[in-house]
């Protein structure tokens, strides 16, 4: 085979795991309080300046800048659900969509006021990794790993705790589950605090290997919807695959044609999977 | 009551009419602006106020837009026939996207993330083809100085025509579809598809009817923006951010009210423009950051707009109708 291609390959599978990391928090708050967050990877994007912020202008060290991250979006996540979901929860769901939607341009021009459009950059270089011909980025390893080992982290968090078990039970009937004791408005900000805390990982993983710009969200955003939706939302084992099937069409697209055309692919896959299997790939 | 109301409509119509002989340059460059963003948000709330929300507008706008300009460039064809095939193409794309989703019954916000794939997928397309489109960088129609076949003007008081007749045949579209026995049925298939059905209501047939007006609006006031502005861009005229700059001054202003989408461009655009005359550069972003929060505030608190709340006021006022 080709040795370009494998490296593509492998770039595209390494590419799914932080996309993986997004759409499972996309997917947890799709599930539960069955919000769709237009602005999730905006608030990605306020992680990554806050990083950039605490590690570049503070010399903060690197760990506690990330955790520093992990904890401010983590925050960030649970004011969204309080000053914006909760007003509207009884409201037709595309109210809500909007409403993040109005989150979006609000954190985009916030940061172009703050930080001006200039790219910024942490300046942390990673070595690249040589496997015979095949050149792999650490940073995109890295991320790769941390992701992957977040995921696991969460479906534990879910099958084995008993807040886990109550927040999927709410995904699945968010009637009965107030019958049986459980505090709907606890679980819904401690879903939107996981969710945020995803981000914020995704924030320090993706600060490795992208610069941070007020529209960096752009760039993503519609990616980790496509994801979410082509998993079936709130499916959070088909978001996973669909990650990978994403991010592998970006890659192999890319190696064959240029980045824009592969992504105009991947939407076109989208749409035209929406009409085949509009409840997720996995359901029958 | 019903004299004075005309009365209203004829000095109102007639004051802007009048306007370009005595406004300047400046404004009146705001007001083509208002016109045609009104036009194309009215476009967008035609189907909006059934709770069919597109986010895909922004892919009707850019076909409509680049498709002349390309063959005037490159084929030196008028726009009197490249605008007309560029609404075409749109109509042909709401088709293609618009008749599975609604055999499917892909609605609510699987509607908005497939439509908002497709104004990605023709945003993507402008740039990747940047051979032809010139990409990122925008597209620049070939100027032609003062003509009709080009329809090209120097003198922005063309352009006002243009756009003033523009909208009001915008707003008379919006009140037919209003007034149609169309829109009862609309309205019963967005309370209840099924039921809706079940009643005798031709659910495609009504859905596709509003989908394809719309989107042929939205293309050809696409059209008529980029002839003005002569210049084009994949971010400003197709993709995300113009999707849901559209959906929101619908909103905004009220999507429910026939003059709500336009209040909701005036009230944009002026915002837009008194934050930027008013603090120059060194606060860019000021106006969308307060423009988005005044859009969160506004569906939480008042989502039908500002012209529905008005409405509402209005309505409160006058005595109860004797039965």
């Amino acid at each position: 085979m080709d040795i370009y291609l494998l490296e593509a390959i492998i770039n595209g599978i390494l590419l799914g795991g932080v996309l993986a990391l997004l759409a499972l928090g996309l997917n947890l708050i799709f599930g539960v309080i069955d919000v769709v967050w237009i602005a999730y990877a905006d608030i990605v994007m306020c992680g990554m300046y806050l990083l950039f912020w605490l590690y570049v202008g503070l010399d903060w060290p690197l760990p506690l800048a990330c955790l520093a991250a992990i904890g401010f979006v983590a925050l960030l996540g649970v004011l969204v659900h309080l000053l914006i979901i909760e007003p509207i929860l009884g409201s037709a769901p595309i109210n809500q969509l909007l409403a993040t939607g109005g989150l979006l341009f609000f954190l985009q021009s916030f940061a172009t006021l703050l930080f001006g459009t200039e790219f910024r950059n942490i300046g942390v270089r990673l070595p690249i990794i040589e496997l015979g011909d095949i050149y792999i980025s650490y940073a995109r390893l890295l991320a790769f790993a941390i992701a992957l080992i977040g995921a696991v982290a969460l479906y534990f968090f879910l099958k084995r705790t008993f807040i886990g078990t109550a927040i999927r039970a709410i995904a699945q009937d968010r009637d009965i589950v107030g019958l049986m004791g459980v505090d709907q408005r606890r679980i819904y900000l401690v879903t939107s605090a996981i969710g945020g805390a995803l981000a914020g990982l995704a924030a320090c993983l993706l600060s490795l290997q992208y610069d941070v710009h007020p529209f960096i969200g752009n760039t993503f955003g519609p990616l980790i919807f496509m994801i979410c939706v082509l998993g079936g939302l709130g499916d959070m084992i088909g978001g996973f695959i669909a990650a990978f099937v994403i991010s592998q069409i970006i890659s192999i697209g890319g190696y064959y044609s240029n980045t824009e055309l592969s992504y105009v692919l991947a939407f076109t896959f989208f749409i035209v999977l929406m009409f085949v299997r509009p409840r997720g790939i996995l359901v029958r | 009551m019903n004299v004075l109301r005309h009365a209203t409509l004829a000095v109102g119509l007639g004051l802007l009419v009048a306007l370009p002989f005595v406004t300047p340059p400046y404004f009146m460059h705001l007001l083509i602006q208002i016109l045609l963003w009104g036009f194309i948000y009215t476009a967008w709330s035609m189907m909006g106020r059934f709770g069919f929300v597109s986010l895909g507008h922004g892919a009707f706008m850019g076909v409509g837009a680049y498709v002349p300009a390309l063959l005037w460039n490159y084929y030196d064809v008028t726009p009197w026939i490249g605008i007309p095939l560029g609404v075409v193409l749109s109509v042909l794309l709401a088709l293609i996207i618009g008749y599975p989703c609604f055999r499917l019954k892909v609605i609510g916000h699987y509607f908005a993330l497939v439509t908002l794939a497709l104004s990605q997928v023709v945003m993507l397309s402008v740039v990747a083809a940047r051979n032809v489109t010139g990409g990122s960088l925008g597209f620049t129609p070939k100027a032609a100085g003062h003509s009709w076949y080009a329809l090209q003007f120097p003198e922005k008081s063309y352009f006002y025509g243009i756009s003033l007749v523009l909208w009001l045949g915008g707003l008379v579209i919006w009140w037919v579809i209003d007034r149609g026995i169309g829109r009862e049925a609309l309205d019963a298939i967005s309370e209840d598809e099924e039921a809706a059905a079940a009643i005798g209501i031709n659910v495609m047939r009504e859905k596709l009817r509003v989908t394809v007006i719309s989107a042929a609006l939205t293309a050809l006031g696409g059209a008529i923006l980029g002839q003005y502005l002569m210049y084009l861009n994949p971010e400003t005229v197709s993709g995300i951010a113009v999707s849901l700059q559209i959906v929101f001054a619908a909103i905004v202003g009220g999507m429910y009210t026939m003059l709500g989408p336009t209040v909701g461009a005036l009230l944009t655009i002026s915002l837009n423009e008194g934050l930027r005359v008013g603090f120059a550069t060194n606060f860019i972003g000021a106006a969308n950051t307060i423009y988005g929060i005044l859009l969160i505030l506004c569906i939480i608190f008042m989502p039908r707009g500002i012209v529905g709340v008005l409405e509402r006021l209005r309505v409160r006022r006058q005595p109860p109708k004797a039965e």
